[in-house]
């Protein structure tokens, strides 16, 4: 079986996968990080949403050897020395998430959509979230707490 | 996902050398149409071959003729892209609306247009604005290069390498989604340039077609009025639980002036 | 109020893991030497199965096993079951063909299950899937709802020759007929609550376990009742007796009424975990999802509403067609039955009332309860005909609502469908509902809409729900094969801090802290000393579960009767402590005084003296936890008004959400942002169900259309607007906490606000739900 090698949240990172490895069944399956999940099969509900050198990927996507040697980010890698990042804390302040199983790839979404489109209003954050299903929440808060963490991020 | 041996090429001939050894061998560009296929089960290739490490295929350029783009271009990059939104703004715009922010992030032209999904929004621009397809070996004329529903003149190992969209006067694309997949049910690309106008549809048909009764109305007289009463028959159009073929109809003469109107 | 007590805004203690990425779903739970299962499922919606050969399937790389209904059969697994018996009209019990968990002979849907192929990997164990060999005779397929027992439509139960499982009516036949001969005006609709496919964002995954050992079994699942689940796994299915199978249901990301069910894929992976000698683990893909998952709604209904003069209801009178599908769910039968007919009073003092339903088999994936369970398909045509007659008789919809409210003063009220509604303020909150929707503005809305050449209507929504699903000798005697109460432990550790043990399940409501709330405002003892345990039959008493927005209104209740009870063990032990009479000692926020006196104790010095008895009232057990089962006495009545506005493109027949507004009375509120979040993501659900989401099968082929996001439509950020939610609390007067429930009176009362919003705006009586673009240009077209 072929080896990928790339970074995940900061740390070097090396797996054996088939050919037909999904890079979302690598972060799940080869290194443990089960925060990122899987909530469809047709690329449309966006629980599976990492960040690929940058920019917000659905991992059920893109196959493990399309990524050698890139930099992924995960919703594990946001908080640092233990301290939320503003968006999660956006998200628990504003009531974003219920079962949170949407939650890991609507965060990392979030995260993008505000890097691309500073400071955000409701029309925009709405339309954005294009590519992410949440079942729970009627999107309500999730849209509040982006335009939050929007700010925090911004500011 | 049936299983496959999965390949990067180092340049275009390599790419094509390995797609024509394998046995059923396919290229991988961004794969966004691809892997979603293959996870279905819906195909079964021997071999992909991953055209990312190619640079040669990758990048916009922007002419007094108009704005090229090489064919692992992602949509993203074409939305996001200055100079191409300063050249042809309604094509930027058509890459901006092209699935979500993330399928946009991995998404590429050649891709887009070598599937041709009876939905998809590219082939719109191709035709709409007359664009010209190149491969590896050979320039297609836009006109030419979607034959049918999932068919395109390339023919087997053949790999689109950049896509020249020229200038227009006005253009703009106007869709009506799907609301659950979000692609095209009806999307119009209308556009004027030096050659004339072009209205092509996309999503309506089993493939990208353009309404010559239209184009013939507006290069008249290039108002949203002089269409009005256009109606192009229903026949051959898609029919679904989404929309049905006289809606889709319906849906031609609405987006067309949309697009009209946004020029 | 206490801070984090009950009324307060706390933030959820669940949050930290899940904004972490360090939630624990059951696809996150790997076993040591774990194999993988794939499921074979029928391609055909009805067929013969004439032979199945697996001896590729079983030669094929890292295959470890390959099981068919025969294998089941030969260890003895019994089939699904309902666990609800509905008696016809004519006394006849319903009708519950055997369910096999694998196929015995003859597949009745798409998606129904075939095989089982077990191996190393889960890429192997589908790649050996497709080696199954079956050999299908394929049969019609029977997919409308309609025409399900009409002459000449294929049988699917060889001993059902109708399709009819029941034929159940409620009320009086004869005083409804009386009133509509009477009646001024009758208004008539033919209403289709359309199939809804649930949907939680978290497929379904089971991972059986089987420990040589202990000749015990672990059920790692994706239930909302894992005690549930285990009683119907080991006394019908005959997995294992109950007390050697342990079911943990762990994070659960979302449930819907479709996790509630008890289903062949975790029965399979539970019995063939000890076959293989290995776990083996199932996660759904979102195809088997669409296809297998027990879907909601699909009715087809003709009613009548009989006015007065006046304008007041006279009778009102109901007969439904409900698909079933191919199966009896677990607990499909009291859905258009209980929850649907005796709910049909909704909040009005209609005196007579009749219902027949006639619950049918189709060749689709089985009905049950779906966010609502049959109160908002009663909602649906009840406040979709309270519309149309205001229209028809030229009355202003919200007033008409208003003649006809049961009044503030006749509560106890008993309706002519059973129920006795026990407290409830339609008027007060209707006029809340007005208010903030700004009903007096509209006509300046509409009109400056149609300046822009868009056409705007109002729609409102008046609901009654019953939740609580309650008391158990009342179910019992309508059916039910379980009690319907909870259980809960609450457990002081000797250092003060407290668990608490529940019956009932969080899958996204929030529970480990809103009960932590309750609590810590019953015991004085601080949020964050608090934790909630839920999820595990190994851990804390037996429990129902949770459903039917019951959580708080039952499994609350038995945690605050189970606090009581320490409060009274703590009064002894503080009598003693403090030398003072039992009587004397008053209890307070988490402190026991002695009246009059400044002598006190508190709750975490109580508990210590009970684990360290040296000083102790003789006879008094040592320890300091007490257990209680809350069998409440009635339902709960949550009711509200809720208002939705809508614009329509004329041209594309594109529906606008542009302003929705909802006024619900759940009683007591322990957690404001918690009970909004409940009603955003319910009425999100209506809105769904009102313009976006059809489970659709082919008429012919009975394949599934709508079988993936491509095709069935999930509400999306940009569909829905920004809500505006407020409450209004008349406090239940039968529970502890004078709470009703929250979960689903917004998928209950949305639809019909949606679709009377879109009515008005088209000037049309009627468009089926969900009114697409493509349904709305229709109607354009043809008004």
């Amino acid at each position: 079986m072929p080896t990928v090698s790339l970074t995940v949240n900061g740390k070097a990172a090396s797996a054996e996968v088939e050919n037909r490895t999904l890079l979302v069944q690598l972060l799940r399956e080869k290194l443990g990080l089960t925060g990122t999940h899987v909530g469809c099969d047709t690329s449309q509900c966006g629980a599976c949403v990492v960040h690929i050198d940058g920019d917000a990927v659905k991992s059920c996507t893109v196959l493990a050897l399309q990524i050698e040697g890139a930099n992924v980010t995960t919703i594990e890698g946001l908080a640092t020395d233990g301290e939320l990042h503003p968006m999660q804390e956006a998200f628990r302040d504003n009531h974003a998430l219920q079962c949170g199983f949407c939650t890991p790839g609507m965060v990392m979404a979030a995260i993008d959509l505000v890097n691309k489109n500073p400071n955000p209003d409701e029309r925009t954050v709405r339309r954005e979230l294009e590519g992410n299903l949440c079942r729970c929440t009627g999107y309500h808060n999730i849209v509040k707490a982006i335009i939050a963490g929007g700010q925090v991020m911004g500011g | 996902m049936y299983d496959f041996t999965y390949h990067r090429a180092s340049g275009v001939a390599d790419a094509i050398g390995k797609v024509n050894a394998a046995a059923e061998g396919l290229f991988l560009a961004g794969g966004h149409t691809l892997l979603p296929t293959l996870k279905l089960r819906l195909a079964r290739p021997s071999d992909l071959i991953d055209l990312q490490d190619i640079g040669d295929l990758r990048g916009i350029s922007v002419s007094g003729d108009g704005v090229t783009v090489k064919a692992m271009t992602t949509h993203a990059t074409v939305a996001g892209s200055k100079e191409a939104r300063a050249a042809i703004p309604a094509l930027a715009n058509l890459a901006g609306g092209i699935g979500d922010p993330h399928v946009r992030a991995r998404g590429t032209i050649g891709g887009s247009i070598s599937n041709n999904d009876p939905a998809a929004d590219y082939p719109a621009a191709v035709v709409g604005l007359g664009a010209t397809v190149k491969t590896d070996k050979r320039e297609i004329a836009g006109d030419d290069f979607f034959t049918g529903m999932f068919e395109t003149a390339l023919d087997d190992g053949e790999l689109v390498t950049e896509v020249s969209f020229p200038r227009a006067d006005r253009a703009a694309y106007y869709k009506f989604k799907n609301p659950a997949s979000r692609f095209a049910i009806v999307g119009v690309f209308v556009a004027r340039t030096g050659g004339g106008v072009r209205v092509a549809v996309t999503g309506a048909g089993p493939c990208v077609f353009r309404v010559g009764e239209m184009e013939e109305a507006l290069a008249a007289d290039f108002s949203s009025d002089a269409i009005k009463d256009i109606q192009i028959p229903e026949d051959g159009l898609n029919s679904d639980i989404h929309a049905q073929a006289d809606y889709r109809a319906h849906l031609v003469n609405v987006c067309a002036r949309r697009a009209v109107d946004a020029c | 109020m206490a801070e984090n007590g009950i009324g307060a805004r706390s933030l959820r203690k669940e949050d930290a893991r899940f904004l972490r990425g360090t939630g624990n779903y059951v696809d996150d739970i790997n076993r040591p030497g774990q194999a993988y299962a794939a499921f074979v499922r029928s391609p055909h919606a009805h067929a013969r199965i004439n032979g199945t050969d697996t001896s590729k399937a079983a030669a094929a790389s890292g295959v470890v096993g390959v099981f068919t209904g025969d294998d089941l059969a030969a260890d003895g697994v019994g089939g699904l079951i309902c666990g609800w018996m509905v008696t016809d009209k004519n006394g006849e019990n319903m009708k519950a063909p055997p369910h096999p968990a694998l196929a015995q002979g003859k597949v009745n849907y798409v998606g129904d299950h075939v095989a089982v192929v077990i191996a190393d990997s889960l890429a192997e164990a589908r790649d050996a899937a497709e080696l199954v060999e079956v050999d299908y005779e394929v049969l019609p397929a029977n997919v409308d709802t309609d025409k399900a027992d009409a002459e000449g439509t294929p049988r699917i139960h060889d001993d059902i020759p109708d399709n009819m499982s029941y034929d159940w009516e409620l009320g009086d036949a004869a005083a409804v007929d009386e009133a509509v001969r009477n009646a001024a005006h009758v208004t008539t609709l033919e209403i289709v609550n359309n199939r809804l496919i649930p949907n939680a964002i978290e497929p379904r995954a089971a991972i059986g376990e089987y420990d040589p050992a202990s000749d015990g079994f672990t059920l790692y699942t994706t239930s909302q009742n894992p005690h549930v689940a285990r009683l119907v796994l080991s006394a019908f299915c005959a997995i294992a007796p109950e007390h050697k199978l342990r079911v943990v249901a762990p994070d659960v990301g979302g449930g819907f009424g479709s996790k509630i069910f008890i289903y062949a894929e975790e029965t399979v992976c539970a019995w063939a975990s000890r076959k293989v000698r290995r776990p083996v683990k199932w996660t759904a893909d979102r195809s088997e999802s669409f296809m297998s998952d027990a879907h909601g709604r699909d009715h087809v209904t003709r009613a009548e509403l009989a006015l007065d003069a006046d304008g007041g209801f006279t009778a009102l009178r109901v007969v439904t067609k409900a698909s079933m599908g191919a199966y009896l769910s677990t607990f499909a039968s009291c859905v258009p039955t209980y929850l649907y007919g005796t709910l049909l009073a909704g909040q009005y003092t209609t005196p007579a009332i009749y219902c027949n339903v006639k619950a049918l088999f189709t060749n689709t994936a089985p009905v049950d309860a779906y966010r609502g369970a049959g109160r908002p398909e009663a909602t649906y045509l009840l406040e979709r005909l309270v519309e149309v007659a205001a229209r028809e008789t030229g009355r202003d919809p919200a007033e008409l609502r208003r003649k006809n409210f049961i009044p503030p003063d006749a509560f106890p009220y008993t309706t002519p469908v059973v129920l006795a509604y026990d407290s409830g303020s339609y008027e007060a909150v209707l006029d809340k509902a007005c208010g903030i929707a700004d009903y007096k503005g509209f006509a300046g809305r509409k009109e400056e809409a149609r300046q822009r050449g868009r056409l705007r209507g109002i729609g409102f929504s008046s609901y009654i729900e019953a939740c609580g699903i309650a008391p158990s000798a009342a179910v019992g005697s309508l059916g039910a094969g379980v009690g319907l109460w909870e259980g809960a432990q609450v457990r002081f550790n000797p250092t003060g801090s407290v668990t608490v043990f529940t019956g009932s399940h969080a899958h996204g409501q929030g529970h480990e802290t809103t009960f932590a709330q309750v609590v810590a405002d019953k015991l004085g003892v601080d949020f964050d000393n608090i934790e909630v345990v839920h999820g595990d039959t190994d851990k804390g008493p037996f429990g129902m579960g949770t459903y039917g927005s019951r959580s708080i209104a039952v499994g609350g209740s038995a945690i605050v009767s189970a606090c009581d009870k320490l409060i009274e063990k703590g009064r002894k032990i503080a009598a003693h402590t403090l030398e003072a009479s039992e009587s004397d000692i008053e209890y307070d926020g988490g402190a026991f005084s002695v009246a009059g006196t400044d002598r006190s104790m508190s709750m975490g010095e109580v508990a210590f003296a009970a684990y360290v008895p040296h000083n102790y009232p003789e006879g008094l057990e040592p320890g300091f936890e007490e257990s209680a089962f809350y069998d409440p006495v009635n339902f709960t009545f949550p009711a509200g008004t809720q208002v939705c506005e809508v614009e329509i493109d004329p041209d594309t027949g594109e529906v606008e959400i542009v302003k929705f507004s909802a006024v619900d009375d759940v009683g007591t509120v322990i957690n404001p942002t918690i009970v909004e979040g409940q009603v955003h993501g319910g009425v999100t659900q209506g809105i769904g169900q009102a313009v976006l989401e059809n489970g659709v099968y082919d008429g012919d082929t009975g394949q599934l259309v709508s079988g993936s996001y491509n095709d069935y439509t999930m509400p999306r950020a940009d569909d829905v607007p920004a809500y505006d939610v407020e409450m209004y609390e008349t406090p239940c007067p039968h529970n502890p906490l004078g709470v009703k429930g929250c979960g689903e009176v917004g998928a209950i009362a949305a639809p019909p606000a949606v679709i009377n919003a879109i009515t008005d705006a088209l000037g049309t009586e009627n468009i089926d739900m969900p009114a697409t673009p493509e349904r709305v240009w229709q109607a354009l077209a043809r008004a």
